[in-house]
């Protein structure tokens, strides 16, 4: 399974919640606390992302930046 | 005598020729050699030869010309091809421009260079096709909304109507503004003799400002008029009326036999046309009369008209319309002189005769007063 | 694994390698827009294009009055702002001066269907060669969600407080399948971002739209259907599923008009 994470700046997201439905693994979430801009902001809740870039595709604040295992690291890893 | 083959195009022309040529053909001929890169336009009577030109003339020497599908597009690809740098011209007739004053106001505010001509007609509402100077008002205070001027120019002859072009590029470009040549339906008309300015002869300007594709080496461009935090936009405005202030310069004005008038006629256009032979009349007469024509109707020839009411006994302003320019004149004077107006509505053209009458009326009713 | 939160686009990061990052023709202003609004997907995937084709030096682009206004603020390419409905008309003016720069404008539909739709037909009629971008979310949204000319029939407004009625407030505008019958136009498109299919989808779209430019064969138009959030009076997540369920059926999505090849 190809691993992946995401990186949120958690003071441009206004806690739309795109990502979250998009993102096919249930890895996001909305934090407790809230940004300078009073937004609950979205957030990694669990470790499988895969970096599939769903969720950065569908965030209208361009405020995902994803990274994903390379393929050669996986077949070392297999 | 062999006929001399008259070349059909003007362009062939030596310069210097005289030729006599219509006040719509000369404008559009003059503007393709001071090389404007783009017309956009629409029909209107009294004005539509000039759109019909550049249909003729342009796919055979340069520029491009597109009849829009109102004057309100018109004058917004005005906005886009000035923007984009380009030297570029609107012509239309007062319910035509009407419809651009949104537009101008816009391009005013984004400091965007062109020219647009109004060959003015009767009003208000649809009107008439006749001339008229009834559009004063949208002209020089600025028609649309907000705080502007345009540099106006008011030709009175077929050749400045040639000549102007040239001028108004030159205004519009230095200063970053929209000119406008304020014509009316005769001067588009009538034809006279006109000596055309030479090919090419208005050097293209600098304009880093323009939209020509965001290059490496400097930021992006942007045209806009949307300053939407007000201490933004009072700096906006504070620089407009500082270039007009600084547009001051340009102002001119023609004085015909002042030097011993004792009463002054002031009329722009047609009408001073019109009042240069009634100068010659009244002198017949015994009176010394004298005319101020203000070729720049903004900037306004206020302190040449403030120093004539010091000599003259009166003024009296002539006008194809209800009373517009007799107010500046009025400020102008500033109660030094009493200031007359003679005017005709509805595209009436007034006669010498009746500015004449009028003249020694005003004369008369003087000298009485004066026993 | 822990990983700082603050954003890097640093290559890799423990071995995992960058994939998805904000294209450089973004500008670093935060977008303005209303939480989960498709306008700023648009610009993005717009902004994407560009600087993929790397024609960030050859384009101009011409924003509206709307929502979208301040889009030369996010777009860090030369643009120009038009006056309410006539984006097209300016448009129509840069390419004429510059024909040989790639050119589009950018409009709501009420700037686009309303105050402008007579710039619309004509600069389609002409078949400019530039890219028209149309987002419908069958709403004024600036001015603070009144009915636009492709607000459905019982949709609620401000200023169709009990739904819109085609008795006094007349139908839905299908603008674009009105403008795909002008031969001026080549290449209309219905697009979509309600979801990651629907974006991708858009961005070939956008994509083709500008290869088509540079063939001077008319004009590429292509509508956006999105949503409003603040005006639809809905979360996020919940506008696009009422646009599934709502408007695709009146504006269904797909290519309109594609040039035979």
């Amino acid at each position: 399974m190809i691993k992946g994470t995401v990186l949120i700046d958690r003071d441009i997201c206004k806690g739309c919640e795109l990502c979250i439905v998009a993102c096919p693994q249930e890895s996001l979430g909305l934090s407790k606390q809230i940004n300078i801009n009073g937004y609950r902001f979205a957030e990694l809740i669990q470790d499988n992302c895969t970096g599939c870039v769903n969720c950065a595709l569908v965030c209208p604040d361009v405020a995902i930046t994803v990274y994903r295992q390379p393929k050669s690291a996986i077949k070392r890893a297999g | 005598m062999e006929q001399e083959k008259i070349s059909n195009s003007i362009a062939g022309q030596k310069t210097g020729e005289a030729r006599l040529m219509k006040g719509n053909e000369a404008l559009a001929e003059a503007a393709i050699r001071a090389g404007i890169d783009a017309y956009f336009g629409y029909p209107i009577t009294p004005q539509s030869e000039v759109l019909e030109y550049f249909t003729n003339e342009m796919p055979k020497r340069h520029g491009v010309v597109l009849q829009a599908e109102s004057e309100v597009a018109a004058i917004n690809m005005i906005y886009g091809a000035a923007g984009a740098g380009g030297r570029v011209m609107t012509s239309s007739s007062s319910p035509g421009i009407s419809l651009m004053q949104e537009g101008i106001s816009y391009i005013a505010s984004a400091q965007l260079p062109c020219l647009i001509v109004n060959v003015s007609r009767g009003g208000p509402g649809l009107g008439t096709i006749q001339p008229s100077q009834g559009d004063y008002f949208q002209a020089v205070k600025g028609g649309g909304h907000g705080d502007y001027h345009l540099a106006v120019l008011a030709p009175s002859s077929v050749q400045e109507m040639a000549d102007f072009v040239f001028d108004a590029f030159r205004i519009a470009e230095k200063y970053r503004t929209p000119a406008m040549i304020l014509a009316d339906g005769a001067l588009g008309q009538m034809m006279e003799k006109v000596v055309l300015p030479e090919e090419g002869s208005l050097p293209k300007t600098e304009k880093p400002w323009a939209t020509t594709g965001k290059l490496d080496s400097r930021d992006r461009n942007i045209i806009t008029s949307l300053f939407i935090e007000p201490e933004r936009m009072e700096v906006i405005n504070l620089g407009l009326q500082e270039k007009y202030k600084q547009m001051q310069s340009e102002v001119r004005f023609e004085e015909f036999a002042l030097d011993d008038a004792e009463v002054a006629l002031v009329a722009f256009g047609l009408s001073a046309r019109i009042c240069q032979k009634v100068v010659d009349l009244a002198r017949e007469k015994g009176i010394k009369a004298g005319l101020l024509r203000p070729i720049t109707l903004y900037p306004f020839p206020h302190d040449a008209l403030s120093k004539l009411s010091e000599k003259v006994n009166f003024m009296l302003v002539v006008e194809m319309n209800a009373g517009q320019m007799v107010e500046d004149v009025t400020l102008a004077a500033n109660g030094k002189c009493p200031v007359y107006f003679k005017g005709r509505m509805g595209g009436m053209i007034p006669s010498p005769e009746d500015v004449l009458k009028e003249l020694e009326s005003l004369v008369e009713k003087q000298s009485v007063s004066q026993d | 694994m822990e990983i700082a939160l603050e954003t890097t686009t640093a290559p890799t990061i423990n071995g995992f390698e960058l994939v998805y990052k904000k294209p450089s023709t973004l500008t670093d202003t935060p977008f303005h827009y209303c939480p989960g609004c498709g306008h700023s997907v648009v610009h993005r995937l717009l902004m994407e294009v560009i600087e993929e084709m790397g024609i960030q030096e050859q384009t101009v682009g011409v924003a509206p009055v709307g929502c979208s206004v301040f889009a030369y603020n996010y777009m860090d390419i030369d643009m120009q702002e038009a006056a309410h409905g006539r984006a097209s008309a300016v448009a129509t003016g840069v390419k004429r001066i510059l024909p040989d720069k790639f050119v589009f404008s950018y409009q709501g539909d009420g700037d686009l269907a309303a105050i402008g739709t007579a710039e619309t037909i004509h600069t389609v009629n002409r078949g400019e060669n530039i890219l028209m971008i149309f987002i419908n979310n069958a709403i004024y949204g600036m001015t603070g969600g009144q009915m636009a000319p492709t607000t459905l029939l019982k949709q609620v407004t401000s200023t169709s407080p009990y739904g819109r009625n085609k008795e006094a407030m007349g139908y839905p505008l299908k603008i674009t399948e009105l403008l795909a019958q002008l031969p001026g136009a080549y290449y209309v498109s219905r697009q979509a971002v309600y979801n990651v299919n629907s974006v991708r989808k858009l961005k070939k779209s956008i994509e083709k739209s500008f290869a088509y430019q540079k063939l001077n064969k008319g004009t590429c138009f292509i509508e956006v259907v999105s949503n409003c959030p603040s005006g639809w009076k809905m979360t996020p997540v919940e506008s696009n599923k009422w646009l599934e369920e709502n408007m695709f059926p009146q504006y269904p999505l797909g290519d309109i008009k594609t040039p035979k090849e």
